[in-house]
């Protein structure tokens, strides 16, 4: 009964130093050597300090810039010490809720634009923290963003395609566009900095 | 479906069998002691952990020896994790300063990774430090993978061995499998993950300071916290060992878990690689390799076709949304479908091919959220555990819970011809078909019973998060994921409670050992068999008919068993979604 207990005690020290402690510092090693930019987290750094994670979204409500897909995280959208989705099923009544808040708050935006409104912009992403949209929804946003940054809507619509990451290969995945690099791109765009922008024109 | 989706998963499944195959012949020659290169590169880490764990390990073992040997290291390792969990406060590598876990949540998590199940009542980076994913939850990943692979391999002896009186020696089994297998494919899986992105370090969070304040909910936010730690060297693990517990709580749906496109098709690859390579392995190791392509070719008939079905249920417009002026066709430009809950990167193709693999796969892990899956699109993982875990199944797992189908299969074929049955020269007589039964009975039990009480008592429907037949669907599932080891969840029901937290863990037990148990007393009595050799009346058990056969099992067992408790939940909630005004 009792002699496979002292084996089974060994084993598992061995085990937890050789898999718990050794093997994720030795990839955490190889990891901050190979790819230190990836390890920590792909930040953005501006004047020495991080303004975001190229994978983490954010939370955007100002109708000059782009939104990203709602969240579900709490206490707040976008909260990224703790990733949470909505988990509400197909034909709960607080998703069809949801998603009517979410339609009206994009329509008062934009009164203008009767387009229907791309399903992505309107659902929670299942982290909570998913950085892209469509690009449906990001040109379904074109009008609004130009017009309220006093810009020519063919430009935005550049700025939004470029902005586009295709499928890996062609194949895999879907296309989307990172609405918060793609935020940094429109800053850019309409408030260039004075000395950047006269080389620009040129 | 559209062209692009019959692709992406055309490509799975074929870089997938390409995958399976090499690395199957190469785990038979590992296993048989044939690995000559890998032997000498890793041979003395190999003999020096079989060294240090005592003077007699490397001697055969009887079944109930070997079964004690499973018990004992398996209830050490809980034992570990849950006092890892309670005094995680007081220990090190703690940035983030969480406070101890709580005892039933700690209980529940430590059966869950010992069982291979890892079913999380807990969310990920909000309550566990990083040395507990690290000591408790990563190591419990290796140990539980590697677990089933050796009973798996004491199974493959019983047939292999005739007039036998022992069935291999664990530790060696278990330090094989980690020395050769799961370590290597871990750590180069790992790197490669980082590169997408997964992140990999000790730092607790980055702090990044917001270009537009955002509204919290105490007044606005200036600055968005992060949180880091050592994720790749878990992940990889997680989904090479059927383990599926994430870092994070969204698990592989949080883009520091899973980044891109290419880093979802990798982990999507490691979920199946083991469970699928070991048939091959199988096959080379009872001397007939089309025994193991029959396995495969069973498995793959019934994964191919519900993957397929997830996507199409997926695909399909939420009509209570239809009317409310939103997109919902998939185009050049959006997936559309149903996206609630689910990551733009992946779109529908690459979450609904997951959902499939993951609970073929006894592993758990998801990208997007099983709970806001369409009623159809949510049967088809909830089903797949019904059906026993093994369709590919877990690691080692997965493997002897199909071998008992197989003998089931093989049990009902004799019945109607009226013969002995025999299953690779050994005859299955009363005392396999009873444990085989036990294999198949046991954990539906504990589903069914389980959900039965939780459906008749306010602990059990009060944490619910869904409500009508949705909300039944969600324990339903609960219960069969934590009954047959699988750990993904309808993730709106709260789990941390009492009552979940203990009848969850009570299943994962039975689900786990009472599988093990009857499957190594099957070994134990198949080995002293003699071999008889193939008459004209004997069934062959590599053709096709095996495979119709073997499938014809598996379904008929899962859809007889599943069917009425399927029926008031997904069944339901697809038709009268179909009647809501």
């Amino acid at each position: 009964m009792f002699t496979q207990l002292r084996p089974a005690a060994v084993m598992l020290a061995l085990m937890t130093l050789l898999t718990g402690a050794l093997y994720p510092l030795l990839v955490t090693g190889a990891s901050l050597l190979l790819f230190p930019h990836q390890a920590r987290g792909s930040l953005v750094v501006e004047e020495g300090r991080a303004v975001a994670s190229e994978l983490i979204g954010q939370c955007f409500s100002d109708p000059r810039v782009f939104w990203g897909r709602p969240s579900a995280t709490t206490p707040n959208g976008c909260n990224a010490a703790s990733s949470n989705a909505s988990n509400l099923g197909p034909t709960n009544p607080a998703l069809v809720d949801a998603v009517k808040a979410r339609v009206r708050a994009l329509r008062e935006a934009d009164p203008g634009n009767a387009a229907p409104i791309p399903i992505d912009l309107v659902t929670t992403s299942a982290s909570g923290l998913d950085p892209h949209v469509s690009p449906a929804a990001a040109l379904f946003q074109v009008p609004r963003v130009a017009r309220l940054n006093l810009l020519e809507e063919a430009r935005v619509r550049a700025l939004v395609l470029a902005a586009v990451e295709p499928r890996t290969f062609g194949l895999l995945g879907e296309p989307r566009v990172n609405v918060v690099l793609l935020n940094r791109a429109l800053q850019r765009l309409a408030h260039p900095p004075a000395h950047a922008g006269t080389n620009m024109r040129q | 479906m559209t062209g692009n989706a019959l692709a992406q998963c055309a490509v799975y499944l074929v870089a997938l069998t390409l995958l399976a195959v090499p690395l199957g012949s190469f785990l038979a020659r590992v296993f048989s002691g044939e690995a000559t290169l890998s032997q000498r590169v890793l041979g003395p880490l190999e003999r020096s952990l079989l060294r240090l764990t005592g003077p007699r390990s490397e001697e055969e073992m009887t079944w109930p020896a070997y079964a004690l040997a499973v018990l004992w290291f398996n209830l050490l390792g809980a034992l570990a994790v849950y006092a890892l969990q309670r005094l995680q406060a007081v220990l090190p590598l703690n940035p983030a300063s969480l406070p101890a876990v709580s005892p039933e949540v700690s209980f529940n998590t430590a059966v869950s990774f010992a069982t291979n199940t890892n079913w999380q009542a807990y969310g990920g980076e909000a309550t566990m430090s990083h040395l507990t994913q690290m000591l408790a939850l990563t190591v419990q990943n290796f140990a539980s993978a590697a677990s089933g692979i050796a009973v798996l391999l004491a199974l493959v002896r019983g047939f292999s061995r005739a007039q036998a009186k022992t069935i291999g020696n664990f530790w060696a089994d278990l330090v094989r499998s980690l020395v050769y297998v799961l370590l290597p494919l871990s750590l180069v899986l790992a790197l490669a993950l980082v590169s997408q992105g997964v992140v990999q370090t000790f730092e607790g969070h980055a702090t990044v300071a917001l270009a537009d304040s955002q509204q919290g909910a105490a007044g606005a936010l200036t600055t968005q916290e992060i949180a880091l730690g050592p994720v790749a060297s878990q992940v990889a693990i997680k989904e090479l060992g059927t383990n599926g517990g994430g870092y994070f709580n969204a698990n592989s749906a949080h883009p520091l878990e899973n980044p891109t496109p290419l880093s979802n098709l990798l982990e999507l690859l490691a979920i199946l690689l083991l469970p699928a390579a070991l048939c091959f392995t199988f096959g080379a190791l009872v001397q007939d390799k089309r025994q193991g392509v029959a396995l495969f070719a069973a498995m793959m008939v019934i994964f191919a076709p519900l993957a397929f079905g997830c996507v199409a249920a997926e695909q399909r417009a939420n009509p209570l949304l239809a009317r409310l002026g939103v997109d919902q066709e998939v185009s050049a430009e959006q997936a559309g479908g149903n996206a609630e809950g689910k990551e733009v990167r992946f779109g529908i193709t690459g979450s609904a091919l997951w959902a499939t693999a993951t609970t073929a796969a006894s592993n758990g892990s998801v990208n997007a959220m099983h709970d806001s899956f369409t009623p159809l699109g949510g049967l088809i993982p909830l089903w797949l555990i019904q059906l026993g875990e093994v369709v590919f199944g877990g690691v080692g797992s997965g493997l002897y819970g199909m071998l008992v189908y197989a003998l089931i299969a093989v049990f009902i074929a004799g019945l109607m011809v009226g013969r002995t049955p025999e299953y690779l020269g050994k005859k299955i007589e009363a005392f396999e078909v009873k444990m085989s039964a036990l294999v198949l009975l046991l954990p539906p039990l504990a589903t069914l019973l389980g959900a039965a009480l939780a459906s008749v008592t306010s602990a059990g429907t009060s944490p619910l998060g869904n409500p009508g037949a949705h909300g039944f669907s969600e324990l339903l599932y609960a219960f069969s994921s934590g009954a047959h080891n699988n750990g993904s969840a309808f993730g709106g029901l709260t789990a941390s409670g009492t009552f979940y937290t203990f009848a969850i863990g009570v299943c994962m037990l039975i689900g786990r050992y009472w599988v093990i148990i009857p499957v190594l007393a099957m070994a134990g009595s198949l080995e002293q068999k003699k071999r008889v050799p193939a008459s004209a009346g004997t069934l062959p058990t590599h053709g096709p008919l095996f495979v119709t056969l073997l499938t014809g099992t598996v379904l008929l067992v899962g859809a007889l068993t599943f069917i009425p408790a399927l029926a008031l939940g997904p069944v339901v909630e697809e038709l009268s979604r179909a009647a809501l005004p």
